[in-house]
Protein backbone atom coordinates (compact mmCIF):
# COMPACT_ATOMS: atom_id res chain seq x y z
CA UNK A 1 0.00 0.00 0.00
CA UNK A 2 1.48 3.35 -1.02
CA UNK A 3 1.67 6.30 1.37
CA UNK A 4 -0.90 8.03 -0.83
CA UNK A 5 -3.33 5.13 -0.43
CA UNK A 6 -2.77 5.11 3.32
CA UNK A 7 -3.43 8.82 3.45
CA UNK A 8 -6.58 8.42 1.38
CA UNK A 9 -7.86 5.63 3.64
CA UNK A 10 -7.12 7.67 6.76
CA UNK A 11 -8.88 10.77 5.47
CA UNK A 12 -11.90 8.69 4.48
CA UNK A 13 -12.02 7.11 7.92
CA UNK A 14 -11.83 10.57 9.49
CA UNK A 15 -14.65 11.75 7.24
CA UNK A 16 -16.75 8.89 8.55
CA UNK A 17 -16.46 10.07 12.16
CA UNK A 18 -16.32 13.83 11.62
CA UNK A 19 -18.43 14.38 8.48
CA UNK A 20 -18.63 18.11 9.05
CA UNK A 21 -14.89 18.56 9.48
CA UNK A 22 -12.70 20.44 7.06
CA UNK A 23 -10.45 17.58 6.05
CA UNK A 24 -8.75 19.42 3.21
CA UNK A 25 -7.05 21.90 5.50
CA UNK A 26 -5.84 19.77 8.39
CA UNK A 27 -2.60 20.92 9.96
CA UNK A 28 -0.27 17.96 9.97
CA UNK A 29 1.32 18.64 13.35
CA UNK A 30 -1.66 19.84 15.36
CA UNK A 31 -3.77 17.42 17.39
CA UNK A 32 -6.68 16.08 15.35
CA UNK A 33 -8.85 16.28 18.44
CA UNK A 34 -8.54 20.07 18.53
CA UNK A 35 -9.07 20.51 14.80
CA UNK A 36 -12.04 18.19 14.39
CA UNK A 37 -13.65 18.27 17.84
CA UNK A 38 -13.40 14.51 18.26
CA UNK A 39 -13.68 12.75 21.61
CA UNK A 40 -12.65 9.32 22.85
CA UNK A 41 -15.80 7.75 21.43
CA UNK A 42 -15.04 9.22 18.00
CA UNK A 43 -11.45 8.11 18.31
CA UNK A 44 -12.52 4.54 19.00
CA UNK A 45 -14.72 4.68 15.89
CA UNK A 46 -11.68 5.90 13.94
CA UNK A 47 -9.59 2.98 15.19
CA UNK A 48 -12.37 0.58 14.18
CA UNK A 49 -12.66 2.20 10.74
CA UNK A 50 -8.89 1.95 10.21
CA UNK A 51 -9.02 -1.70 11.18
CA UNK A 52 -11.70 -2.26 8.56
CA UNK A 53 -10.00 -0.27 5.83
CA UNK A 54 -6.35 -1.13 6.36
CA UNK A 55 -6.45 -4.31 8.42
CA UNK A 56 -4.25 -2.74 11.11
CA UNK A 57 -5.03 -3.64 14.70
CA UNK A 58 -4.04 -0.61 16.76
CA UNK A 59 -3.53 -1.44 20.45
CA UNK A 60 -4.75 1.10 23.01
CA UNK A 61 -1.19 1.72 24.11
CA UNK A 62 -0.45 3.18 20.66
CA UNK A 63 -3.42 5.55 20.51
CA UNK A 64 -1.36 8.59 21.38
CA UNK A 65 0.83 8.04 18.34
CA UNK A 66 -2.21 8.82 16.18
CA UNK A 67 -2.89 12.17 17.82
CA UNK A 68 -1.84 14.22 14.78
CA UNK A 69 -2.25 13.68 11.05
CA UNK A 70 1.50 13.30 10.59
CA UNK A 71 1.83 10.93 13.54
CA UNK A 72 -1.06 8.83 12.29
CA UNK A 73 0.30 8.58 8.73
CA UNK A 74 3.76 7.65 9.98
CA UNK A 75 2.29 5.00 12.25
CA UNK A 76 -0.04 3.57 9.61
CA UNK A 77 2.65 3.49 6.91
CA UNK A 78 4.91 1.55 9.26
CA UNK A 79 2.09 -0.76 10.32
CA UNK A 80 0.96 -1.56 6.77
CA UNK A 81 4.56 -2.10 5.68
CA UNK A 82 5.09 -4.46 8.62
CA UNK A 83 2.02 -6.44 7.57
CA UNK A 84 3.43 -6.91 4.06
CA UNK A 85 6.75 -8.26 5.20
CA UNK B 1 -47.11 14.08 20.41
CA UNK B 2 -45.06 12.81 23.31
CA UNK B 3 -43.00 14.88 25.73
CA UNK B 4 -39.49 15.44 24.44
CA UNK B 5 -37.85 16.49 27.68
CA UNK B 6 -37.97 19.58 29.85
CA UNK B 7 -36.44 21.84 27.27
CA UNK B 8 -38.59 21.04 24.25
CA UNK B 9 -42.28 21.69 23.90
CA UNK B 10 -42.85 21.14 20.21
CA UNK B 11 -41.47 19.45 17.17
CA UNK B 12 -42.05 19.65 13.45
CA UNK B 13 -43.49 16.54 11.86
CA UNK B 14 -41.24 15.65 8.95
CA UNK B 15 -41.97 12.04 8.16
CA UNK B 16 -44.66 9.42 8.74
CA UNK B 17 -43.30 5.89 8.95
CA UNK B 18 -46.71 4.23 9.06
CA UNK B 19 -49.82 4.43 6.91
CA UNK B 20 -53.51 3.90 7.56
CA UNK B 21 -54.34 0.22 7.84
CA UNK B 22 -50.91 -0.69 9.10
CA UNK B 23 -50.64 -2.70 12.29
CA UNK B 24 -48.43 -1.21 14.98
CA UNK B 25 -47.10 -2.52 18.26
CA UNK B 26 -46.30 -0.65 21.43
CA UNK B 27 -42.81 0.81 21.06
CA UNK B 28 -42.83 1.01 17.25
CA UNK B 29 -41.43 4.16 15.72
CA UNK B 30 -44.27 5.76 13.78
CA UNK B 31 -43.04 9.22 12.84
CA UNK B 32 -40.07 11.53 12.83
CA UNK B 33 -40.16 15.04 14.22
CA UNK B 34 -37.48 17.62 13.71
CA UNK B 35 -36.49 19.45 16.87
CA UNK B 36 -33.76 21.85 17.81
CA UNK B 37 -31.93 18.81 19.11
CA UNK B 38 -32.13 16.91 15.88
CA UNK B 39 -34.53 14.44 14.35
CA UNK B 40 -36.42 12.45 16.97
CA UNK B 41 -38.23 9.17 16.42
CA UNK B 42 -41.75 9.18 17.87
CA UNK B 43 -42.84 5.90 19.40
CA UNK B 44 -46.37 4.67 19.85
CA UNK B 45 -47.61 3.44 23.21
CA UNK B 46 -50.44 1.12 22.23
CA UNK B 47 -50.97 -1.81 19.92
CA UNK B 48 -53.49 -1.36 17.13
CA UNK B 49 -54.10 -0.53 13.51
CA UNK B 50 -53.49 2.96 12.18
CA UNK B 51 -56.80 4.60 11.36
CA UNK B 52 -55.91 8.08 10.17
CA UNK B 53 -52.86 10.30 10.17
CA UNK B 54 -54.16 13.61 11.38
CA UNK B 55 -51.20 15.95 11.37
CA UNK B 56 -49.76 16.97 8.03
CA UNK B 57 -46.07 16.89 7.27
CA UNK B 58 -44.34 20.17 7.96
CA UNK B 59 -46.65 21.10 10.84
CA UNK B 60 -45.15 22.26 14.12
CA UNK B 61 -46.85 20.23 16.81
CA UNK B 62 -46.92 21.00 20.52
CA UNK B 63 -46.62 18.27 23.12
CA UNK B 64 -49.95 16.49 23.74
CA UNK B 65 -51.36 16.95 20.24
CA UNK B 66 -53.10 13.99 18.65
CA UNK B 67 -50.96 12.94 15.70
CA UNK B 68 -52.99 10.01 14.46
CA UNK B 69 -55.83 7.71 15.47
CA UNK B 70 -55.71 3.97 16.00
CA UNK B 71 -58.14 1.09 15.76
CA UNK B 72 -57.76 -0.94 18.89
CA UNK B 73 -58.58 -4.12 17.04
CA UNK B 74 -62.13 -4.34 18.37
CA UNK B 75 -63.40 -2.21 15.56
CA UNK B 76 -63.60 1.14 17.31
CA UNK B 77 -61.25 3.95 16.48
CA UNK B 78 -59.51 5.48 19.46
CA UNK B 79 -57.23 8.45 19.58
CA UNK B 80 -53.65 7.45 20.27
CA UNK B 81 -53.11 10.23 22.74
CA UNK B 82 -54.97 10.41 26.06
CA UNK B 83 -57.60 12.68 24.54
CA UNK B 84 -58.33 14.37 21.29
CA UNK B 85 -57.59 18.07 21.46
CA UNK B 86 -59.79 19.22 18.65
CA UNK B 87 -62.04 17.97 15.91
CA UNK B 88 -59.40 16.70 13.59
CA UNK B 89 -58.94 18.33 10.24
CA UNK B 90 -59.39 15.83 7.48
CA UNK B 91 -56.13 14.12 6.91
CA UNK B 92 -55.10 14.06 3.28
CA UNK B 93 -53.87 10.54 3.25
CA UNK B 94 -54.46 7.51 1.14
CA UNK B 95 -57.02 4.99 2.33
CA UNK B 96 -55.69 1.72 3.56
CA UNK B 97 -57.95 -0.24 1.27
CA UNK B 98 -56.30 1.05 -1.86
CA UNK B 99 -53.58 -1.21 -3.11
CA UNK B 100 -50.63 1.12 -3.23
CA UNK B 101 -50.84 4.18 -1.02
CA UNK B 102 -47.55 5.90 -1.58
CA UNK B 103 -48.18 9.24 0.05
CA UNK B 104 -46.12 8.33 3.04
CA UNK B 105 -42.53 7.30 2.91
CA UNK B 106 -42.53 3.91 4.54
CA UNK B 107 -38.81 3.82 4.60
CA UNK B 108 -36.55 5.46 7.09
CA UNK B 109 -33.84 7.55 5.51
CA UNK B 110 -30.45 7.54 7.09
CA UNK B 111 -29.62 11.20 7.16
CA UNK B 112 -27.92 13.62 9.49
CA UNK B 113 -30.14 16.27 11.12
CA UNK B 114 -28.23 19.00 9.30
CA UNK B 115 -28.76 17.29 5.96
CA UNK B 116 -32.43 16.63 6.64
CA UNK B 117 -32.97 20.26 7.48
CA UNK B 118 -31.10 21.43 4.42
CA UNK B 119 -33.13 19.09 2.23
CA UNK B 120 -36.31 20.66 3.57
CA UNK B 121 -35.05 24.17 3.04
CA UNK B 122 -34.05 23.41 -0.50
CA UNK B 123 -37.06 21.28 -1.30
CA UNK B 124 -34.94 18.25 -2.12
CA UNK B 125 -36.79 14.93 -2.27
CA UNK B 126 -34.99 12.45 -0.03
CA UNK B 127 -36.16 9.55 -2.13
CA UNK B 128 -34.23 10.87 -5.10
CA UNK B 129 -30.95 11.27 -3.30
CA UNK B 130 -28.01 9.00 -3.79
CA UNK B 131 -26.14 8.70 -0.51
CA UNK B 132 -22.39 8.86 -0.77
CA UNK B 133 -21.65 8.37 2.90
CA UNK B 134 -20.76 5.16 4.70
CA UNK B 135 -23.65 2.75 5.27
CA UNK B 136 -25.86 4.67 2.89
CA UNK B 137 -26.04 7.77 5.04
CA UNK B 138 -27.20 10.88 3.21
CA UNK B 139 -24.79 13.71 3.91
CA UNK B 140 -25.13 17.46 3.72
CA UNK B 141 -23.02 17.37 0.56
CA UNK B 142 -25.40 14.90 -1.10
CA UNK B 143 -28.30 17.23 -0.41
CA UNK B 144 -26.46 20.28 -1.67
CA UNK B 145 -25.44 18.44 -4.82
CA UNK B 146 -29.03 17.47 -5.49
CA UNK B 147 -30.38 20.97 -4.92
CA UNK B 148 -31.10 23.41 -7.71
CA UNK B 149 -27.97 25.41 -8.44
CA UNK B 150 -28.60 28.97 -7.35
CA UNK B 151 -29.32 28.53 -3.69
CA UNK B 152 -27.88 31.00 -1.28
CA UNK B 153 -26.22 29.45 1.73
CA UNK B 154 -28.85 30.09 4.36
CA UNK B 155 -28.99 31.47 7.83
CA UNK B 156 -31.34 28.70 9.07
CA UNK B 157 -28.44 26.68 10.45
CA UNK B 158 -27.80 29.65 12.70
CA UNK B 159 -31.49 29.70 13.65
CA UNK B 160 -31.29 26.08 14.65
CA UNK B 161 -28.36 26.75 16.94
CA UNK B 162 -30.21 29.72 18.29
CA UNK B 163 -33.26 27.57 18.98
CA UNK B 164 -31.19 24.96 20.74
CA UNK B 165 -29.46 27.62 22.80
CA UNK B 166 -32.83 29.00 23.84
CA UNK B 167 -34.10 25.52 24.75
CA UNK B 168 -31.07 24.83 26.90
CA UNK B 169 -31.40 28.28 28.46
CA UNK B 170 -35.03 27.62 29.38
CA UNK B 171 -34.35 24.23 30.98
CA UNK B 172 -31.27 25.37 32.86
CA UNK B 173 -32.93 28.59 34.07
CA UNK B 174 -35.86 26.57 35.34
CA UNK B 175 -33.44 24.26 37.10
CA UNK B 176 -31.55 27.07 38.83
CA UNK B 177 -34.78 28.90 39.64
CA UNK B 178 -36.58 25.93 41.17
CA UNK B 179 -34.03 23.37 42.30
CA UNK B 180 -32.00 24.07 45.45
CA UNK B 181 -28.78 22.42 44.36
CA UNK B 182 -26.07 21.20 46.67
CA UNK B 183 -22.69 20.10 45.35
CA UNK B 184 -20.19 17.51 46.55
CA UNK B 185 -16.89 16.37 45.07
CA UNK B 186 -14.62 13.41 45.76
CA UNK B 187 -11.26 12.55 44.24
CA UNK B 188 -11.31 8.87 43.41
CA UNK B 189 -8.24 6.73 42.80
CA UNK B 190 -9.17 4.70 39.72
CA UNK B 191 -5.74 3.18 39.06
CA UNK B 192 -6.92 -0.38 39.50
CA UNK B 193 -10.03 0.20 37.38
CA UNK B 194 -8.01 1.79 34.56
CA UNK B 195 -5.47 -1.06 34.65
CA UNK B 196 -8.23 -3.66 34.76
CA UNK B 197 -9.92 -2.16 31.71
CA UNK B 198 -6.63 -1.97 29.80
CA UNK B 199 -6.13 -5.69 30.42
CA UNK B 200 -9.69 -6.46 29.38
CA UNK B 201 -9.39 -4.38 26.23
CA UNK B 202 -6.07 -5.95 25.25
CA UNK B 203 -7.91 -9.25 24.96
CA UNK B 204 -10.79 -7.77 22.96
CA UNK B 205 -11.10 -7.18 19.25
CA UNK B 206 -11.01 -3.55 18.17
CA UNK B 207 -14.80 -3.49 17.73
CA UNK B 208 -15.44 -4.72 21.25
CA UNK B 209 -13.20 -2.33 23.13
CA UNK B 210 -14.78 -0.52 26.04
CA UNK B 211 -14.24 3.11 26.99
CA UNK B 212 -13.58 3.95 30.63
CA UNK B 213 -16.77 5.99 30.67
CA UNK B 214 -18.76 2.74 30.51
CA UNK B 215 -17.03 1.54 33.69
CA UNK B 216 -17.91 4.81 35.43
CA UNK B 217 -21.54 4.54 34.30
CA UNK B 218 -21.80 1.00 35.63
CA UNK B 219 -20.41 2.12 38.99
CA UNK B 220 -22.90 5.02 39.10
CA UNK B 221 -25.82 2.64 38.55
CA UNK B 222 -24.67 0.37 41.37
CA UNK B 223 -24.03 3.29 43.73
CA UNK B 224 -27.53 4.61 43.01
CA UNK B 225 -28.96 1.35 44.33
CA UNK B 226 -27.49 2.28 47.70
CA UNK B 227 -28.88 5.84 47.60
CA UNK B 228 -32.10 5.51 45.62
CA UNK B 229 -33.35 9.01 46.46
CA UNK B 230 -30.93 10.34 43.83
CA UNK B 231 -32.66 8.35 41.10
CA UNK B 232 -36.07 9.73 40.19
CA UNK B 233 -38.00 12.90 39.49
CA UNK B 234 -39.41 15.75 41.56
CA UNK B 235 -43.03 16.17 40.49
CA UNK B 236 -45.98 17.77 42.30
CA UNK B 237 -43.84 18.83 45.20
CA UNK B 238 -42.60 15.40 46.01
CA UNK B 239 -39.91 12.92 45.07
CA UNK B 240 -40.91 10.00 42.93
CA UNK B 241 -38.13 7.47 43.13
CA UNK B 242 -37.69 5.14 40.20
CA UNK B 243 -37.17 1.40 40.37
CA UNK B 244 -35.42 1.48 37.02
CA UNK B 245 -32.37 3.56 36.29
CA UNK B 246 -32.87 5.38 33.00
CA UNK B 247 -29.41 6.83 32.83
CA UNK B 248 -29.18 10.13 30.96
CA UNK B 249 -25.82 10.75 29.35
CA UNK B 250 -24.75 14.24 28.31
CA UNK B 251 -23.63 14.16 24.69
CA UNK B 252 -22.04 17.12 22.98
CA UNK B 253 -23.28 17.55 19.44
CA UNK B 254 -20.86 18.38 16.69
CA UNK B 255 -20.84 22.08 16.02
CA UNK B 256 -22.21 22.91 19.47
CA UNK B 257 -25.27 21.97 21.41
CA UNK B 258 -26.05 19.31 23.93
CA UNK B 259 -28.47 16.46 24.34
CA UNK B 260 -28.86 14.00 27.23
CA UNK B 261 -30.75 10.91 26.07
CA UNK B 262 -31.43 8.08 28.49
CA UNK B 263 -29.98 4.60 28.44
CA UNK B 264 -33.12 2.80 29.47
CA UNK B 265 -32.98 0.15 32.18
CA UNK B 266 -29.30 0.76 32.76
CA UNK B 267 -29.55 -1.16 36.05
CA UNK B 268 -29.52 -4.43 34.10
CA UNK B 269 -26.53 -3.69 31.90
CA UNK B 270 -23.06 -5.18 32.31
CA UNK B 271 -20.09 -3.03 31.36
CA UNK B 272 -19.91 -4.32 27.74
CA UNK B 273 -23.67 -3.86 27.43
CA UNK B 274 -23.37 -0.36 28.84
CA UNK B 275 -20.67 0.39 26.25
CA UNK B 276 -22.89 -0.88 23.44
CA UNK B 277 -25.78 1.22 24.74
CA UNK B 278 -23.65 4.36 25.05
CA UNK B 279 -22.24 3.88 21.55
CA UNK B 280 -25.76 3.47 20.24
CA UNK B 281 -27.13 6.67 21.80
CA UNK B 282 -24.07 8.71 20.86
CA UNK B 283 -24.30 7.57 17.27
CA UNK B 284 -28.02 8.30 17.10
CA UNK B 285 -27.73 11.61 18.94
CA UNK B 286 -25.24 12.78 16.34
CA UNK B 287 -26.97 11.27 13.32
CA UNK B 288 -30.49 12.21 14.45
CA UNK B 289 -32.34 9.10 15.47
CA UNK B 290 -33.14 9.47 19.14
CA UNK B 291 -36.48 8.25 20.38
CA UNK B 292 -39.01 10.39 22.19
CA UNK B 293 -38.92 8.15 25.27
CA UNK B 294 -35.16 8.51 25.48
CA UNK B 295 -35.49 12.28 25.68
CA UNK B 296 -38.12 12.40 28.39
CA UNK B 297 -37.59 9.46 30.69
CA UNK B 298 -34.14 9.85 32.24
CA UNK B 299 -34.17 9.43 36.01
CA UNK B 300 -30.63 10.73 36.58
CA UNK B 301 -27.93 12.15 34.33
CA UNK B 302 -24.17 11.69 34.06
CA UNK B 303 -21.88 14.18 32.39
CA UNK B 304 -18.28 13.48 31.55
CA UNK B 305 -16.29 16.57 30.69
CA UNK B 306 -12.80 15.19 31.08
CA UNK B 307 -12.08 14.95 27.37
CA UNK B 308 -10.69 18.45 27.07
CA UNK B 309 -8.84 18.30 30.34
CA UNK B 310 -11.48 19.65 32.71
CA UNK B 311 -10.85 18.35 36.21
CA UNK B 312 -14.13 19.02 37.98
CA UNK B 313 -17.72 19.51 36.76
CA UNK B 314 -20.36 21.14 38.92
CA UNK B 315 -23.39 20.32 36.84
CA UNK B 316 -26.87 21.76 36.65
CA UNK B 317 -29.64 19.24 37.23
CA UNK B 318 -31.93 18.54 34.26
CA UNK B 319 -35.46 19.02 35.58
CA UNK B 320 -37.47 17.21 36.81
CA UNK B 321 -34.56 14.93 37.76
CA UNK B 322 -33.00 15.30 41.19
CA UNK B 323 -29.33 14.57 40.63
CA UNK B 324 -26.51 14.92 38.16
CA UNK B 325 -23.20 13.07 38.45
CA UNK B 326 -20.12 14.62 36.86
CA UNK B 327 -16.73 13.23 35.99
CA UNK B 328 -13.62 15.15 35.04
CA UNK B 329 -10.40 13.99 33.46
CA UNK B 330 -8.65 10.86 34.62
CA UNK B 331 -5.18 12.18 35.38
CA UNK B 332 -1.99 10.84 36.89
CA UNK B 333 -1.51 12.53 40.29
CA UNK B 334 0.77 12.30 43.28
CA UNK B 335 -1.31 10.31 45.75
CA UNK B 336 -0.64 8.95 49.19
CA UNK B 337 -1.01 5.17 49.43
CA UNK B 338 0.00 3.37 52.63
CA UNK B 339 2.01 6.34 53.79
CA UNK B 340 4.02 6.84 50.62
CA UNK B 341 3.48 9.16 47.68
CA UNK B 342 2.78 7.33 44.43
CA UNK B 343 1.65 8.29 40.94
CA UNK B 344 -1.98 7.19 40.67
CA UNK B 345 -4.81 7.70 38.15
CA UNK B 346 -7.33 9.95 39.82
CA UNK B 347 -10.71 11.29 38.71
CA UNK B 348 -12.89 13.94 40.32
CA UNK B 349 -16.44 12.70 40.75
CA UNK B 350 -19.05 15.30 41.62
CA UNK B 351 -22.65 15.16 42.62
CA UNK B 352 -25.13 17.97 42.06
CA UNK B 353 -28.29 17.05 43.89
CA UNK B 354 -31.69 18.51 44.70
CA UNK B 355 -31.82 19.31 48.41
CA UNK B 356 -35.58 18.84 48.42
CA UNK B 357 -35.07 15.20 47.48
CA UNK B 358 -31.93 14.26 49.38
CA UNK B 359 -29.61 15.58 52.05
CA UNK B 360 -25.89 16.14 51.78
CA UNK B 361 -25.07 13.21 54.00
CA UNK B 362 -26.79 10.82 51.60
CA UNK B 363 -25.02 12.46 48.67
CA UNK B 364 -21.75 11.82 50.45
CA UNK B 365 -22.74 8.18 50.95
CA UNK B 366 -23.32 7.95 47.19
CA UNK B 367 -19.88 9.30 46.28
CA UNK B 368 -18.27 7.07 48.88
CA UNK B 369 -20.06 4.04 47.41
CA UNK B 370 -18.89 5.07 43.96
CA UNK B 371 -15.31 5.14 45.23
CA UNK B 372 -15.63 1.74 46.91
CA UNK B 373 -17.19 0.14 43.81
CA UNK B 374 -14.45 1.45 41.52
CA UNK B 375 -11.78 -0.20 43.68
CA UNK B 376 -13.06 -3.61 42.60
CA UNK B 377 -13.73 -3.24 38.89
CA UNK B 378 -13.86 -6.98 38.28
CA UNK B 379 -16.99 -7.11 40.44
CA UNK B 380 -18.83 -4.33 38.63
Amino acid sequence: MTPEQVRQAFIEALGQIAPEGDLDHLRAERPLRDQLDIDSYDFLQLVIALHERLGVDIPEADYQRLATLQGALDYLNAATAAMRS
Amino acid sequence: MPALGADMEAGKLVEWLVKPGQHVKRGDVVAIVETEKGAVEVEIWEDGTVDALIVELGTIVPEGTVLATLHDGAGAAAPTAPRAVSPAPVAPVAQAAKPAPVVIAAERYKISPAARRKAQELGVDLAKLVPSGPEGVISLADVERAAPAAVAPGAPAVDRMEAMRRAIAAAMSKSKREIPHYYLANSIDVTSAVAWLARENAARSVQDRVLFAAVLLRAVVLALKEVPELNGVWVDDRLQMSQQVHLGVGIALRGGGLVAPAIRNAQDKTIPEMMAAVSDVIRRARAGGLRSSELSEATVTVTNLGEQGTETVYGIIYPPQVALVGFGRVASRPWVVDGTVQARDVVQATLSADHRASVGHRGAVFLSALDRLLQQPEKL
